[in-house]
């Protein structure tokens, strides 16, 4: 039931508008089917699925909304749940913000969907699981893990003649490899809409020889560094900063991309001029659905270019103000990368830090981006070109702005999961980076 | 994690017509968050359909929770309310034990045959991962409650306000702060009641009405001409109560320095907003820190948090084994350090407790989610470590004969699992004021509210900043401060607690949506505390340039 075709989640949503009595309304009809395997202490903890279809539709008369929600999809619920949404809207209060739907789009076909994760079983997850577990446990190492998949679907319809459907497909899976004697930790991270791309085990053995890597750390004292930052490690702090770009809040002068006098920095260069990202729903490596969730097309846009600020995303209230067209929220963000690879940047590296990724990274001065965090699952000391021994965690406080313009080498490109879910969104592709001068603060005992 | 879900839910409007994420929530007519549920009777005849049905498909333990999950949020920014949403999730979950093995399923179809379909389902799974088991459950023991009720003690239902009441009082309190000079505020209100019915293989039929509130708020200044914004969010905590704490009485406000005040078991909102005004304003003019070390002093609506980052996650037995390691993390307390009966965890002075019963608080209940009468516990006594939060499942691992009785989920259809109950700082027993406090530092600054967190996954080193600091010489707030955060090591930290004032500053500090677990879970947990010394902290300086 959960996965609705494009048919049947028309005939739906057709049933729902003819049912409107207002100045209009606008439906959207979701459904997803997920899975999971939870492991630790090398035995699995937990397991589970879940399968959830449910419509929610918004009625309007003039600038009063409402809206209400059902997961039956009979002739009288449908009715019910149209009435229910034009009451609602009539006791809401106006809201000035109020924008009538958009009128028919035409969006980008593309590849989210993928039978091999919507077919995944629950002997699937759990030889999945036992692949990771079990190179593990020949090593004196404890596995913890976590596999989730989903594949579900979006469909979207209003009285002024817009429909909107797709369907998607995720798997992510995440392990920790921790040694029996607790000095040594890796971590590894795997993300596809195509699960036939993923092998547990050959991302959980990265995971073990970080781990046995990283025994023994000894501590260096805090300070600016030269860093080798993983793709995973990029995409937490660089992502935050995506999230951030916001037009209205920069307009209103609470943003970092807010300028002195007013204004903001649409426009002018905030990074190292080699920084490109953009979005692209169909970009093979991370494809997204090519709509967003209030129904606005999405398509290639850049967002940096050359380091330039190209694009803001404006709700359509904040562009209807500005004059501006819209720029809804990516499903996915691309960050152009170099041929280096990680070991080419170690090799040309007279002293610095490798890092595995960040973790607990929490914002300090929204005005600056300024993130506080740690290193975590494998951080390692660099000299004159090689991996000399593990080191001790640090806590850092940087900017991603600032450390963008200490850019020194872009590296190749990997999928990292952002934040969002099934649907293909969120999704990042982007490089390893060596950055200079990235301010660890402290050392931290934890591994 | 778990708030932006919750923020997901709630942000309907056409320019993003969302489905609702949470445990198959609806949305509802405001009016029916206070329909009826099914009576008692009702649910245990549901009950004792999937109790039976599991005992005769093999099940040696069934424990079953018939769920009525209502939210209510209500979102203002300046003149305009932006959005109020009721939701409702109604489902049943049945654990069980099969072959030593757990296995979980929940339904929303809560009828005898959905709850029996459920149930075995939950069967088959725990059959399916019994072939992974290498731990056979052990269930430490619980004695049958019988038939028993326990609610929120309650002068008013937060549900029964009319919304737009609620609403006009946010409004009121964006008027307050623009009139004292903010440039935008945001304020919103979370309401929460869960009716949960608990019946297990045991005899226990435990039916609890739970209700939870958050009044907050964001007051922003921006000064054009420097490009500066400075912010100041509610000094307001969460808190297990109803309508009640936004009803202001002179005996919950007490005087902080510099014209602070703050709140006991009631909230002024409008005060709080026009106070966040001026010293948002304040902010922006004020000076930025000398890095190095002070000697801090952090009031409780601050130090709540830094006990629940510090204390009471490390204290989770769950992370301390393991079983978190992929996400959480573990914990830099063990076993060995526990039954050291030695172990500093810090200064004399911390008496750090356990406790699932205290009045007002987010994490009071009768019973937790495993039908464990809740109690209060020690974990740290004059300074040592005494004790961790255990299920039943975990008991034994601590020696402990019963579990503590914090078990929680946060819907029917997400499974229980060990969640931090309350964990509070005891108060100094000699009468001892904040403005003692204050008078016997040197060098030191004031903290006050919460603020930027960070804590590393064995929770050894921690980095916190607050809402407003204040710069204390010689015994006197000497002004403002900016650009504050102080970073220390938990042990080393608490071993620093120089003095808690009396209990006569006691306060509730509360996180509404804290997470944990894969799929991850929110729960809400209150710290309490007095005001509290700590020596020679290490302060750096956090302001940048771009």
């Amino acid at each position: 039931m959960a996965i609705l075709s494009k048919e049947d989640a028309k005939t739906i949503l057709q049933k729902v508008v003819a049912l409107s009595k207002s100045d209009g309304l606008e439906a959207s009809l979701n459904g997803n089917d997920g899975g999971n395997i939870r492991y630790a202490r090398n035995s699995v903890s937990t397991a589970g699925e879940d399968s959830n279809v449910s419509l929610a539709v918004q009625s309007y008369y003039g600038k009063k909304s409402g809206s209400a929600t059902i997961n039956e999809f009979d002739d009288a619920s449908l009715e019910k749940v149209v009435r229910r949404s034009e009451e609602l809207a009539q006791l809401a209060p106006e809201n000035p913000e109020f924008m009538e739907p958009l009128g028919q789009q035409q969006y980008e076909e593309t590849k989210t969907f993928f039978d091999s994760t919507a077919n995944i079983t629950p002997d699937y997850r759990a030889q999945a699981a036992a692949n990771s577990i079990n190179p593990a446990t020949k090593k004196d190492i404890t596995a913890a893990g976590y596999l989730e998949d989903n594949r579900g679907f979006s469909a979207m319809m209003n009285t002024k003649g817009l429909f909107a459907y797709g369907k998607s497909t995720r798997v992510n899976f995440t392990v920790t490899m921790r040694t029996n004697d607790g000095t040594g930790s890796g971590w590894v991270i795997r993300d596809y809409n195509d699960v036939s791309k993923l092998d547990t085990a050959e991302a959980s053995n990265i995971a073990i020889e970080k781990a046995l890597q990283s025994r023994n750390a000894k501590g260096i004292e805090p300070g600016k560094y030269t860093v080798i930052l993983e793709p995973a490690a990029v995409g937490d702090l660089v992502g935050l900063m995506l999230f951030s770009m916001n037009a209205r809040q920069a307009d209103e002068g609470r943003s970092f991309l807010a300028k002195k006098g007013g204004g903001t920095k649409l426009g002018e260069k905030i990074v190292d001029e080699r920084i490109n990202i953009y979005t692209d729903p169909s970009h093979p490596e991370v494809p997204a659905l090519g709509w967003a969730g209030n129904g606005l097309p999405r398509k290639k846009l850049d967002l940096i270019r050359n380091g330039v600020v190209s694009n803001m995303i404006y709700d359509r209230y904040w562009a209807s103000q500005k004059n501006v067209a819209p720029v809804p929220f990516p499903g996915n963000a691309i960050i152009d990368g170099g041929t280096a690879s990680i070991e080419d940047m170690i090799k040309d590296t007279k002293k610095g830090i490798l890092v595995t990724r960040f973790w607990y990274i929490r914002s300090v001065d929204p005005q600056t981006l300024l993130y506080t965090g740690l290193t975590r699952d494998g951080t390692f000391y660099i000299e004159n070109g090689k991996v000399r021994y593990p080191i001790k965690n640090f806590r850092f406080n940087e900017s991603p702005v600032i450390m963008l313009n200490n850019l020194e080498t872009l590296g190749k490109q990997t999928r990292v999961a952002g934040g969002g879910g099934p649907g293909g969104g969120g999704s990042l592709y982007l490089p390893a980076m060596k950055i200079r001068d990235f301010t660890f603060s402290s050392l931290s005992d934890a591994v | 994690m778990n708030r932006r879900d919750f923020v997901q839910l709630t942000g309907l409007g056409l320019g993003g017509l969302l489905i609702p994420s949470m445990a198959g929530a609806q949305i509802i007519p405001h009016e029916a968050l206070l329909a009826p549920a099914l009576s008692p009777q009702q649910k245990k005849a549901l009950a004792d359909a999937a109790l039976q049905t599991a005992r005769t498909a093999g099940a040696t333990y069934t424990d079953v929770r018939i769920g009525r999950y209502l939210n209510q949020f209500i979102s203002t920014r300046e003149k305009k309310v932006q959005n109020i949403t009721s939701t409702e999730s109604f489902g049943a979950g049945i654990r069980v034990i099969v072959q030593g093995t757990w296995g979980f399923a929940a339904t929303n179809q809560v009828t005898t045959d959905g709850i029996k379909a459920a149930t075995l389902r939950a069967i088959a799974i725990a059959r399916a991962n019994a072939k992974f088991q290498t731990e056979p459950v052990k269930l430490a023991p619980n004695v049958s409650h019988g038939e028993v009720t326990w609610n929120t003690p309650l002068t008013r239902n937060a549900f029964e306000v009319p919304v737009s009441e609620k609403a006009d009082l946010l409004l009121q309190a964006n008027a307050a702060a623009q009139s004292n000079g903010a440039s935008f505020v945001n304020s919103n209100l979370f309401q929460i009641n869960e009716q949960k019915y608990f019946a297990s293989s045991e005899g226990s039929y435990i039916d609890q009405d739970i209700h939870r509130i958050w009044p907050t708020f964001t007051v922003s200044v921006i000064d054009r001409a420097s490009g500066k914004f400075k912010s100041r969010d509610a000094m307001s905590a969460p808190m297990g109560m109803g309508y009640e704490y936004l009803i202001p009485k002179a005996e919950d406000k007490l005087k902080g320095p510099e014209g602070i005040v703050l709140y006991r078991n009631s909230y002024d909102i409008i005060e709080d907003a026009a106070l966040a005004a001026r010293q948002a304003k304040e902010m922006i003019a004020a000076r930025s820190v000398e890095p190095g070390k002070y000697d801090m002093v952090l009031e409780p609506n601050h130090l709540g948090l830094t006990i629940h980052e510090s204390v009471g996650h490390p204290l989770e037995l769950d992370r301390v084994l393991g079983y978190e390691a992929n996400f959480a993390g573990t914990s830099f307390v063990t076993l060995e350090k526990l039954n050291s009966k030695s172990f500093q965890y810090g200064s004399k002075q911390v008496n750090i407790v356990a406790d699932k019963t205290q009045p007002g608080s987010l994490g009071a209940v009768g019973y937790d989610d495993e039908g464990v009468k809740c109690k209060r516990w020690d974990l740290i006594k004059d300074g040592v470590l005494v004790n961790l939060q255990a299920i039943r499942d975990q008991a034994f691992m601590v020696g402990e004969k019963e579990s503590h009785g914090c078990c929680y989920s946060q819907s029917w259809s997400d499974v229980q699992f060990q969640r931090m109950p309350n964990v509070s700082l005891l108060p100094g027993k000699e009468p001892y004021s904040s403005q003692q406090m204050i008078s016997d530092v040197e060098k030191g600054i004031y903290i006050a509210g919460r603020g930027s967190y960070s804590i590393d996954q064995q929770r050894y080193n921690f980095q916190f900043g607050g809402q407003v600091f204040y710069e204390i010489k010689n015994g006197k707030i000497t002004g403002m401060l900016n650009d504050v955060a102080y970073q220390s090591n938990t042990q080393e930290f608490w071993n620093s607690c120089a003095k808690v004032c009396d209990e006569s500053d006691y306060r509730l500090f509360g996180s509404f949506f804290d997470g944990k677990g894969q799929p991850s879970q929110a729960s809400a947990v209150s710290h309490g505390s007095s005001t509290a010394r700590f020596n020679g902290v290490n302060v750096i300086n956090t302001g940048r340039t771009i």
